[in-house]
């Protein structure tokens, strides 16, 4: 039923915190070499959203799909619990806080999943760690701890830390928002190159620069909802919703 | 002077030191096996079942609550005559056996060093940052791998501070089993005083072995602390 460039489909997600229904019945697909970013006001749901997609938390109810491997979740209980960790380790991350491991050096943090999770042969695994260190310009910081790195290079260190898993999407969750301003940059330029080589990705941030210019799709959440979707140029020349509206000109 | 510390018949210098070396040797015993009872009681406290929960807490609560001299008595007389009926039942034609005041002490000392430290681990877990075990789930770390790559690793940090202070109580609480006649530094000293009539200057021997041993103790540990603590400070 999926068509085959769809990396990943999410459909009728529900999530509820207690009695607070959080996620009232999000669907989404990305395909091969999608940028879809999410956007939305504090608290409608859009960490929530991106968490239930590699099973972070764990949705109320709703279906998500990535690769052909497919988890149903009814009454909170995943029917097939045995492939979130397949989902998740093809499925990189990217968080605000970066959460890099302290305790391992740099090099280390990207080689970690590599050889845990895929079993692949450390020489394999360093080699590579260097490369996608290279690519995000720190291969000269590989033997420091991230407690040594700017926020901006911890958090180049995590997005290669999520390539070295070699993932078919990564998911991001406003992943320039704990720097300081002037880092900012170096971290969206190291995602533009990404989305460029055509990564797909989806990002839930609040840079609209990176949401109009690098993105194919814009979705943006309302109070758990997906108010308005579509091409960026459109959505935000010809915002058809009241809510985005005010959300754009409050943002710009 | 001098020949009251020199080893053989005349001096006191072998004796003192057999009695280090058991006492040595019981906190060393001791201390994975508290460890081990401290980790056990954590993770009982920390369930999600509340019946582990409640075992958890009665087991720190009950072994906080005892004075450890009275928990060494417990341990050694109960546990002897709990040897004695299993053996009687076992084997009834054997004779019956004593337990050994060492492994009394190292039961009791361990089980007093596994309550405190089981508070010691509990905390320490809860102090550790949530993101770092999310990070290695997101990649496909199994809660295994999390566990012995991420959180194990990461609670020492935390942890060693207070399980080197227990472990400085422990090695000194070894002195209590000197009651129970088993010939640590701490009874040699006794038995010296008393033959010798010189309290002073062996009590004084006995103070100064403790304490350098509670330094030694305190420069191992700081050297771990550093070494756990590398990449959180900057360097
Ligand atoms: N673990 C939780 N327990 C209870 N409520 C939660 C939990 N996580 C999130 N929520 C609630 O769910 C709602 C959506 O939170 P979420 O973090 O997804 O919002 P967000 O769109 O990412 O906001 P922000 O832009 O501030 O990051 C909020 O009202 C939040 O308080
Ligand atoms: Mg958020």
């Amino acid at each position: 039923m999926t068509p085959p460039d769809i990396i990943l489909k999410a459909e009728d997600i529900h999530k509820s915190f207690g009695s607070v229904e959080v996620l009232k019945g999000i669907s989404l697909a990305a395909r091969n070499h999608d940028v879809i970013s999410i956007l939305g006001s504090s608290g409608s749901g859009k960490s929530t959203f991106l968490r239930c997609l590699n099973f972070l938390e764990t949705p109320t109810s709703g279906k998500v799909t990535v690769h052909g491997e497919e988890i149903l979740v009814k009454n909170g209980k995943p029917q097939n619990a045995r492939h979130i960790e397949a989902i998740r380790a093809r499925l990189g991350m990217v968080f605000q806080q970066f959460n890099l491991w302290t305790h391992r050096t740099v090099l280390e943090n990207v080689m970690e999943g590599p050889i845990q999770v895929k079993g692949e042969p450390k020489a394999e695994a360093r080699s590579k760690a260097e490369a996608f260190l290279k690519r995000v310009g720190l291969e000269e910081r590989m033997h420091m701890y991230p407690s040594q790195l700017s926020g901006g290079q911890q958090q180049r260190v995590a997005i290669a830390r999520a390539l070295a898993m070699e993932p078919d999407a990564i998911l991001f969750d406003e992943p320039t928002s704990a720097l300081d301003p002037e880092l900012v940059g170096e971290v969206l330029k190291v995602m533009q190159d990404l989305a460029a080589e055509g990564r797909t990705m989806i990002v839930v941030t609040h840079e609209m620069g990176f949401a109009r210019e690098v993105s194919s799709e814009v979705v943006f959440l309302h109070e758990g909802r997906i108010a308005e979707q579509g091409p960026p140029g459109e959505m935000f020349t010809n915002p058809k919703t009241e809510e985005f509206r005010r959300f754009i000109a409050k943002a710009m | 002077m001098f020949e009251l510390f020199s080893y053989g018949d005349a001096g006191w210098g072998d004796e003192i030191l057999r009695g280090l070396a058991i006492t040595v040797q019981l906190a060393i015993v001791t201390l994975p096996v508290g460890l081990f009872l401290g980790f056990l009681a954590a993770a009982a406290s920390m369930s999600r079942l509340l019946p582990l929960r409640l075992l958890g807490f009665g087991y720190t609560t009950v072994m906080r609550g005892l004075p450890e001299i009275l928990t060494l008595f417990v341990v050694y007389n109960g546990a002897g005559l709990l040897i004695n009926a299993v053996l009687q039942w076992w084997a009834p034609e054997a004779a019956p056996t004593d337990f050994s005041p060492f492994a009394a002490g190292v039961v009791a000392l361990g089980m007093v060093f596994g309550a405190f430290a089981a508070e010691v681990l509990r905390g320490a877990f809860q102090s550790l940052d949530s993101g770092q075990a999310e990070a290695g789930r997101a990649i496909g770390m199994t809660e295994r791998q999390i566990f012995l790559r991420i959180r194990l690793p990461q609670v020492w940090r935390f942890a060693l501070p207070g399980l080197g202070n227990l472990w400085i109580n422990m090695l000194k609480d070894t002195a209590l089993v000197s009651v129970i006649a088993l010939d640590d530094l701490m009874r040699m000293t006794k038995v010296a005083v008393g033959v010798t009539k010189q309290p002073f200057t062996f009590y004084l021997l006995a103070c100064l072995i403790y304490w350098a041993m509670c330094v030694l103790s305190e420069l191992v540990l700081g050297q771990m602390e550093r070494r756990a603590n590398r990449g959180i400070r900057r360097a």
